[in-house]
């Protein structure tokens, strides 16, 4: 610890510390712009200049570390003139547009200035102009005559997006920020550049020119889309959601949101919006009165289960509802005598839900988990199905994580890994045995589990060797692990693993509420907080064995179940589909047959339990589009309407403590399985088989109308991947139209070879709306030239 | 895109650096893709560095094309713009031109036909002006394609030195 004194306050801090962060610490505002706590010191504006006792000029405090005795003073008038020096020359270039410009008022160089600037320039020369780049769908970067070249951005894509994708070219004055020659900015979380702009050289595409930023008003509220839970700061303006911004939160999301996070609320005001609610007669669709349209569901589930009993009857919710509402439509679905209710749709491996014993989460906090020493992520494409998390596992890597893979693609993570076992589906529950086998071998430890099928490889070898290292691992299985037909084996090994090295063992949920979904007992063999209830049917089983009846909540089943095309047959199949709804897509009013308007997150109170079990609840902050009504007071209404007790609320938070007197939600996450037998005998070589993983701005309806999100990359129709291998096998060469068949369906689209894939596998994006007539994310497949 | 020789060479180079620090290797790999281009190029623009090459030879070290797109932008020896056969690099600072070296480039200019910037018709010569290149002892002096340095360029050796070129 160093004695220093800054602007004669005495304080005491670590050795290492720089002078900016001692000020910081100090409650001393030392203006700034290239400084950024969470990117590397570039003291390139020099903004920060401050005066220390002894040094014989101005050092700038963001680099200058702290020394015993240090004397700094950042407002005396050797310090003042350094930084009013330096503010004439970043204003020198800059256009001072801060009339047109879209970050006028809440403008770092524009504050600054009014307190180091003067009132007028001495510069007569021409002023250089910059032309603008195009970084792509999201972030804009039309005025480049603003970039001070504080760099920040840079240091962003290097150092947190993993790639740096933007760059500062040339030299001098001649310098420019840009995308390499060509090429957009894709990185997934790319839109915390604009954030870390300080002036209005990048700003928000889908934003910009829509409002100034003193006329929005900010609520809090929690992201509706992966299970980190992101905080966010909506701004609304004239009960319109206008952007999205981070709530800093050093515990989740940090200072960072995914651009999934911060674009998604065009989608909100989407023109598929609904705003009545609708019913389907005569093969046509009419909007009708609320009282009408809950009359019509409450008669058509009491038809059906009159005609073909309550267990006709499937509720199929999203987790991507609040807690309350799925607590809610579980209550309605169990009080009207039917137990057939799931909220993991794209999971295939009904065994899981009766052997659970618990609510499946992370295992441990997202910081615990960044703190692992090793780390094995067993089938997920992190990148695309948590973006902070895996940016967040990258600087764990770069403090000396060792990050362990098993996958079914050999994804970019941008990150070093320090073993891999990259293979088919059909051979995942295999490589995670050889590693089970391997670490059982290094503790000399007796298993429960039949390993004999397992020979270990040198990678799985590494793999354990690397958990059995430390008592500080952890082992996690993603969204693919999770879709996958052998999650419980999956899971039991993990279990195994967990035991026998010591190891923490979770799943990253993979909805912004598949936590809250299984305390909240949307899950067909536990009730709210693990209550014993009668088991029904998952949602696999709902929909592989047909039901007569279906109520979806926030649900579009052609893209949010495991398999589309069976999920869209079982929905024409059945006499009624009731409809919970924030949008009338195309899917739903195929198959639907009633349409109720329900808000989105941004317009009810709710609460998300996040993947490490942390539930944050929110109010709503503008209210409900058109007659869309928050689903928990439809869903209350309907108990009223069935004659069914307890659905008094009064308020979303009713409805929350209600679920929470049940008990504790911390003591009833439990990733233990009842029953641990598990087949792990590797696979006999059988045909192709599909990796169809849901792209990044597919996972939810709410992303899925961002037109923004839409128009990137990561939102491209999906080419079928296959490996080199297989291409020459096949004759196919990349840019070649194929025909994948699967079930029923054929699907043309442009095949590419990826040495990424092992052989065998054929990688076929879900969700998409061109491949959502394709059946199972993990089924065989069959490609022909098309 | 570049000769397996070049490519020899560039390995040679990632082989000088420690294994977190092959970043270092960006210079010396445009330099010498750089050098094969204009040992091979037939055109003027052939003979230059573009998106493709520094894209490839990011992609060859493995790092961010942008990355190397930055050095081979920062450094003003790197061509990025369409270069003729022969680069003279004319020194014009103090001390060469107290010893007559912006003589020396005005005399190439008048024999080539070009001013100080340009690239002749036929693509074969290029005429820049360069800064100190710290050999001031035998000003005036200038660079030819970067590599060789001639000195004492009175407009006798000029003379000597561009018939050499013909």
């Amino acid at each position: 610890m160093l004695e220093i004194e800054i602007d004669g306050k005495k304080l005491t801090v670590n050795q290492g510390s720089t002078i900016i962060d001692a000020a910081h610490t100090a409650g001393t505002y030392i203006p700034h712009f290239c400084y950024h706590k969470k990117l590397s010191i570039a003291a390139n504006c020099r903004m920060c200049l401050v005066e220390v006792e002894k040094a014989p000029k101005p050092l700038p405090a963001c680099a200058t570390p702290v020394t015993d005795g240090m004397k700094v003073h950042t407002a005396s008038p050797l310090a003042k003139k350094a930084q009013q020096g330096v503010m004439e020359f970043l204003l020198i270039n800059h256009p001072l547009d801060c009339p047109i410009c879209d970050q006028g008022g809440e403008c770092q160089l524009q504050d600054l200035a009014v307190g180091y600037g003067n009132s007028g320039s001495r510069y007569q020369e021409e002023k250089r102009v910059v032309v603008g780049k195009d970084m792509g769908p999201l972030v804009s970067a039309e005025e480049m005559s603003r970039c001070i070249h504080c760099t920040r951005c840079v240091r962003f894509t290097d150092e947190i997006g993993g790639f740096q994708e933007i760059g500062m070219a040339n030299r001098s004055e001649f310098s420019e920020i840009m995308p390499y020659l060509g090429k957009t900015v894709n990185s997934e979380i790319s839109g915390n550049v604009i954030d870390l702009c300080p002036v209005g050289a990048l700003t928000s595409k889908p934003f910009r020119y829509s409002t100034r930023a003193w006329e929005l008003s900010r609520r809090k509220s929690v992201s509706p889309h992966d299970g980190l839970g992101a905080n966010l700061i909506v701004q609304v303006k004239q009960n319109e959601v206008m952007r999205v911004l981070p709530l800093e939160n050093e515990a989740i999301n940090e200072c960072w949101l995914a651009d999934r996070d911060r674009f998604s609320y065009e989608g909100l005001n989407s023109a598929e919006r609904l705003h009545k609610p609708m019913i389907k007669f005569d093969g046509k669709w009419h909007e009708t009165d609320w009282q009408t349209a809950l009359e019509y569901v409450v008669k058509g589930l009491n038809g059906v289960s009159a005609d073909h009993g309550k267990d006709a009857i499937g509720f199929l919710t999203s987790p991507h509802s609040t807690t309350e509402e799925l607590y809610l439509a579980q209550k309605l679905a169990r009080s009207f005598g039917v137990n057939n209710i799931d909220a993991a749709l794209r999971r295939s491996d009904s065994r899981v839900a009766a052997a659970q014993q618990g609510a499946l989460w992370l295992g441990a906090s997202i910081t615990e988990l960044a703190a692992a020493k090793s780390l094995l992520v067993v089938g997920s494409s992190q990148r695309q199905e948590q973006p902070l998390l895996a940016s967040r596992i990258r600087q764990s890597v770069k403090k000396g994580t060792q990050l362990n893979v098993i996958h079914v693609a050999d994804d970019e993570l941008f990150t070093t890994l320090h073993a891999k076992l990259i293979v088919s589906p059909a051979a995942l529950v295999n490589a995670l045995a050889q590693v089970l086998k391997a670490a059982v071998s290094i503790k000399g430890v007796e298993s429960t589990l039949d390993l004999s099928a397992a020979n270990v490889g040198e990678q799985a070898q590494a793999i354990a060797a690397s958990l059995c290292a430390t008592d500080n691992a952890a082992v996690i299985l993603g969204n693919v692990a999770q879709h996958h037909p052998a999650f419980s084996e999956l899971l039991a090994l993990a279990q195994e693993l967990s035991r026998v090295t010591g190891a923490r063992f979770g799943i990253t949920a993979e909805a912004a509420n598949s936590v809250g979904a299984d305390v909240a007992g949307a899950n067909p063999a536990r009730g709210p907080l693990g209550a014993s209830v009668t088991a029904g049917l998952s949602a696999a089983a709902m929909l592989a064995e047909p039901r007569k009846a279906y109520f979806l909540l926030n649900t579009e089943v052609e893209a949010d179940t495991y398999n589309g095309q069976q999920a869209v047959a079982a929905m024409k199949q059945a006499a009624t589909v009731i409809a919970l709804t924030a949008y009338k897509g195309a899917g739903l009013l195929d198959y639907a047959d009633v349409l109720l308007p329900v808000a989105p997150f941004s317009e009810t109170a709710g609460s998300f339990v996040n993947m490490e079990g942390k539930l944050q609840s929110f109010n709503g902050v503008v209210r409900p589009q058109g007659e869309a009504r928050p689903a928990w007071k439809v869903l209350r209404v309907l108990g009223n309407m069935l004659s069914l007790d307890g659905f008094e609320q009064n308020s979303a938070e009713d409805v929350r403590a209600e679920l929470l007197a049940k008990g504790d939600i911390a003591a009833k996450l439990n990733n233990a399985l009842a029953t641990t037998a598990a087949n792990v005998a590797a696979p006999a070589a059988a045909g192709l088989v599909r990796v169809g993983e849901v792209p990044l701005y597919h996972a939810d309806p709410i992303c899925r109308r961002a037109p923004s999100l839409q128009q990137t990359e990561a939102a491209a129709t999906p080419v079928v991947r296959v490996s080199p291998a297989d291409a020459a096998r096949l004759g196919l060469n990349d840019g070649d139209t194929v025909v994948v068949e699967q079930g029923s369906a054929s699907v043309s689209l442009q095949v590419r070879a990826d040495k990424a894939l092992a052989e065998g596998v054929v990688r076929v994006a879900a969700a998409h709306p061109a491949t959502q007539a394709l059946a199972g994310m993990f089924e065989p497949i069959q490609i022909k030239r098309g | 895109m570049l000769s397996a020789e070049s490519l020899a060479k560039i390995d040679r180079e990632l082989a000088k650096y420690p294994a977190d620090q092959f970043r270092s290797a960006a210079m010396s790999a445009l330099r010498i893709a750089l050098t094969e281009r204009r040992d091979t190029g037939a055109t003027p623009a052939e003979r230059c560095l573009n998106a493709d090459v520094i894209e490839f030879v990011a992609n060859y070290i493995g790092i961010p094309p942008v990355a190397a797109y930055e050095v081979a932008t920062f450094y003003n020896m790197y061509d990025m713009k369409p270069v003729g056969k022969y680069k003279i690099t004319v020194c014009t600072n103090l001390p060469c031109a107290l010893q007559g070296g912006v003589n020396a480039a005005q005399y190439i200019s008048g024999k080539l036909g070009i001013a100080l910037g340009e690239t002749s018709a036929d693509g074969k010569y290029t005429l820049l002006e360069g800064e100190c290149m710290g050999a001031c002892g035998d000003a005036p002096v200038l660079l030819l394609n970067n590599h060789k340095m001639c000195s004492f360029m009175t407009p006798e050796a000029i003379d000597k030195k561009l018939a050499e070129l013909e």
